[in-house]
């Protein structure tokens, strides 16, 4: 059992091996230096450690985030690339390190307020409102900006109704950003998979965070759909200035679209820098050419 | 000219859909007002329309709750019994309170009840918080029993439904009773659909289907659920005061047992979850079901069929019918009926 489930995951890896190893993607040479004249931090992750029972996720890993960088960070299954999201979005709790977010320093983020902190996020597996229409999926993603009560919203009154139409605009932009027109008031449940992650992007980006952050958002998508969603998260930073921090496996896409790449293996990080340095370092090679013992993680 | 013809082209479409929009509530409240106090038979009233009137509030109460909220409660006649209780009491010991104020603050009782008893809702979740809504059930039967203050000292802990009048108004009759009935449950019934479909009851929803992702974008989870157990236990209290004071007109603390829980419980699953009409839909079937049974068993068995075994068979049917909905449709009567309207739809058109 353990051993045909291993065997299946060094498999699943060899195209990210062979990918990787033949330099997929195009990189922009450029980027890193265009980044490195505005070295404003956003994230800061110092010395995170957390554990789950006997399995170390993650130690002492280090990480800065840069505004208006696109950040990947890559890493095999159960590298603990998902746990460092739920760190950061205050989901999980750190047992060491320290996590500063535009200059608030937490040792604990708290996850309630983490729209207000700016921050938004996607889930690895799809955490959507399956019983309400996409537009009001997205609209929820405003709901941090919202301070008319219950009873105003039942009577009318002049602050809910003028929160609603500000909300409704604001849906309306992303909507036809993400190019959602035509499945705007389906129930969101009965969405194609692509397109509900897409949804999640929206309700995200609506909230006009900061910094963004994406648990594998492409996983499971088409070639086409992929691109497309690459192009959205491309165009979100271009034009809304969000930071980015990108979780995905398609080691293609993370190239294309990176301006710089961590590698986390076994919970450490391994490299961290361009595209291209990433790519030649020896430890990634290694980490990902070694053999698979990882575990597919509890993913949230 | 291109503009006037273009308004006039427009002109009859609104209208048609004016006409739809307003055709139903309108049809509803001249067979609210108007056939029912002028043609309803003495026995209709009292047998169905009032106990179907009062189940429906409480299960538009706890369809908030559970429907829209995800949050599973057993304790929805405890906050019967608490309305009824108290509505009882403010009457009793406030010289003067109209009619409306003992409801409103009935309901306020019952809300601030629901509150505390919603607070482990905050840590558990389905199984665990319905078994712990459970103490709400035994401890207001416990203090109802137990305090004869509550039932102003009646021996068995019985209260009676004090005289019923608005604005010098006398509403003790079948159809006044009838008339207070329907009013409280339309308005509480309106307020609620407009507070499903606001921001608020989309957080309801969004608590309901995905808590973490509702946590992350903000939504304040605690305060959302406790405002779903306030709001639900204010409307199934009021529902209370209509079941103690307009439908049975006596009542003891037993009969809000838990019997009565799972009964609106029943109402909802069967009805629809998260659908205001399912409410209604389900408060009908389960007020007509035993009718139904006996008059069916009375003709299939004679005589045999006696008031334990309709009792039995209605458990019986109850039961079947619940698993079966659960299996086959999730999603209540409600869902069916909307089916049985595309299905006659297509038909005619
Ligand atoms: N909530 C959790 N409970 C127990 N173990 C967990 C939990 N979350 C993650 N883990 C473990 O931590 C390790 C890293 O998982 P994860 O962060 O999901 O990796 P990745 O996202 O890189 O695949 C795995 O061994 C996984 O089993
Ligand atoms: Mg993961």
């Amino acid at each position: 059992m353990i051993g045909a489930s291993l065997g299946a995951a060094a498999y699943e890896r060899a195209p990210e091996i062979s990918a990787l190893l033949a330099g997929a993607g195009r990189v922009d040479e450029t980027r890193a230096v265009r980044l490195s004249a505005k070295a404003d931090a956003i994230l800061t992750l110092s010395g995170i450690g957390i554990s789950f029972g006997g399995v170390k996720a993650l130690s002492d890993v280090d990480l800065e985030v840069e505004v208006g960088e696109i950040r990947a960070v890559i890493g095999p299954n159960g590298a603990g690339k998902s746990s460092l999201i739920n760190i950061i979005s205050g989901l999980y709790h750190a047992d060491r390190g320290r996590i500063a977010i535009g200059g608030q320093s937490f040792s604990r983020v708290p996850a309630s307020r983490l729209a207000r902190l700016g921050v938004a996020r996607t889930f690895q597996n799809l955490a959507l409102f399956g019983g309400l229409s996409v537009r009001n999926n997205i609209a929820c993603g405003r709901v941090h900006t919202r301070r008319a009560s219950f009873v105003e919203h039942i009577a009318g009154l002049p602050r809910a109704r003028s929160e609603d139409a500000g909300i409704a605009e604001k849906t309306d932009q992303i909507v036809a950003f993400l190019h959602l027109e035509s499945v705007a008031d389906r129930l969101v449940a009965t969405l194609p998979y692509g397109l509900q992650k897409r949804v999640e992007l929206a309700r995200a980006l609506v909230a006009e965070p900061k910094l963004l952050l994406l648990d594998e958002p492409m996983a499971g998508m088409t070639a086409t759909e992929k691109a497309e969603m690459a192009g959205f998260v491309r165009a979100a930073r271009d034009r809304h200035g969000v930071t980015v921090i990108l979780i995905e496996h398609d080691i293609g896409v993370v190239m294309g679209l990176s301006d710089r790449v961590a590698v986390l293996d076994y919970g450490r990080k391994i490299a961290d820098g361009t595209p291209a340095e990433v790519r030649a370092d020896p430890a990634v090679i290694r980490a990902y050419l070694g053999t698979a013992e990882g575990e597919n993680g509890e993913d949230i | 000219m291109a503009v006037q013809a273009l308004d006039a082209a427009r002109l009859p479409v609104d209208w048609v859909k004016l006409v739809q929009k307003l055709a139903l509530p309108t049809a509803l409240f001249v067979v609210a007002y108007g056939v029912v106090p002028a043609y309803a038979s003495g026995y209709l009233v009292e047998a169905i329309l009032l106990p179907f009137l009062a189940l429906s509030l409480a299960a538009v109460g706890l369809n908030l709750l559970t429907g829209y909220c995800g949050q599973l409660s057993l304790g929805s006649s405890a906050f019967m019994a608490v309305g009824a209780f108290a509505a009882y009491n403010f009457n009793l010991r406030v010289e003067g309170l109209p009619l409306a104020g003992t409801m409103i603050l009935a309901g306020i009782s019952a809300a601030g009840f629901g509150v505390v008893f919603g607070l482990p809702s905050l840590r558990l979740r389905g199984f665990y918080l319905a078994v712990s809504t459970l103490a709400a059930q035994f401890f207001v039967q416990w203090a109802l029993t137990k305090f004869g203050w509550f039932s102003n000292d009646n021996p068995s802990g019985v209260i009676s439904a004090p005289h019923l009048a608005v604005a010098g108004l006398s509403l003790d009759s079948a159809t006044g009773r009838y008339l207070l009935s329907v009013t409280t449950v339309m308005v509480l019934t309106a307020l609620v659909w407009r507070l499903v479909n606001s921001a608020t009851g989309r957080n309801f929803i969004a608590v309901r289907d995905n808590e973490t992702a509702a946590r992350v974008i903000g939504v304040p989870v605690l305060r959302t659920k406790l405002l779903a157990f306030a709001i639900s236990s204010f409307i199934i209290g009021i529902a209370g005061v209509l079941w103690a004071f307009t439908y049975l007109r006596t009542v003891e603390p037993a009969g809000f047992n838990l019997d009565r829980s799972f009964q609106i419980l029943f109402i909802i699953i069967i009805g629809g979850l998260a659908s205001i009409r399912g409410a209604f839909l389900g408060a009908a079937f389960i007020v007509v079901l035993p009718l139904f049974l006996s008059r069916l068993g009375a003709f299939l068995f004679g005589g045999l069929f006696d008031s334990g075994v309709l009792d039995m068979s209605q458990r019986i049917v109850l039961g079947a019918l619940i698993i079966i909905f659960l299996i086959a449709e999730p999603s209540g009567l409600s869902a069916l009926f909307d089916r049985l309207k595309r299905r006659i739809g297509s038909r005619s058109s």
